[in-house]
């Protein structure tokens, strides 16, 4: 009982710290700053995601984090490609 | 202008087979724990859009010389043979059957005929995701 209040609060801190990130989200003044928020709050959610697999005593949500941490990792590589080129998928680099 | 995408190809060329064995492991389990075809499908088609994002179209196109139109036909063919199949055994449309079989490395097996339904799910997911990618990324 004592160690899922444990669990429940650092759930808690995280959401805190996600709603911080949100801060970055909404205000940041350039777009790599919303960019890289956007990434940290994926790899916050695999946290919280991780906390409730704890918390509900279930394996079924393993997948989960690692979905996250895929498609985060992606959507970031895309974002950072559109920003840096202008273009997400280009038709021959070498043209 | 010319880019220097080192890091990015290197990591891609790793982390890419990665997503593929987490797409194959996720659609075996599907049977007994959370994962299927559906999902199985968009990763395999999330580690190909990254060889897309670290490479170029006609890179990926060569190395990988597929037509994914034909690839969705395969599997609502897949699907539907599954369908159809349980006529010949004068059973209801898309009757599911199950067999436990001994192989030689892996012992025994559970072997179900839902497994080709899944795979033309999965094939057509591949399909038609893949599809829609290359044909909005390609107009000049």
């Amino acid at each position: 009982m004592v160690l899922n209040a444990i669990y429940i609060t650092a759930a808690t801190l995280v959401s805190i710290s996600i709603l911080l990130t949100l801060y970055r989200v909404f205000k940041g003044p350039s777009m790599p700053d919303r960019v890289i928020a956007l990434d940290v709050i994926g790899i916050q959610l695999i946290s919280v995601t991780a906390l409730f697999c704890i918390i509900l005593n279930t394996s079924a949500f393993i997948e989960v984090m690692l979905l996250l941490a895929i498609l985060a990792f992606i959507g970031t590589v895309a974002f950072a490609k559109y920003i840096e080129k202008g273009v997400v998928i280009e038709h021959d680099r070498d043209r | 202008m010319k880019y220097n995408d080192i890091i990015l190809q290197t990591v891609t060329k790793f982390i890419s087979f990665l997503i593929f064995l987490f797409a194959v492991y996720i659609f075996f389990n599907g049977h007994q724990e959370p994962g299927g075809g559906f999902i199985g499908g968009l990763m395999t088609s999330a580690a190909l859009v990254l060889l897309l994002l670290a490479f170029d179209m006609e890179t990926v196109r060569r190395a990988l010389p597929i037509d994914y139109k034909i690839m969705t036909a395969i599997g609502l063919v897949f699907a539907v043979g599954t369908g159809v199949g349980s006529f010949f055994f004068s059973a209801p449309f898309l009757s599911q059957t199950f067999g436990y079989f001994h192989f030689p490395v892996l012992g025994e097996l559970e072997l179900t005929t839902t497994l080709a339904f899944d795979l033309g799910v999965y094939l057509v997911v591949i399909g038609t995701a893949m599809t829609i990618i290359q044909t909005i990324g390609e107009d000049n």
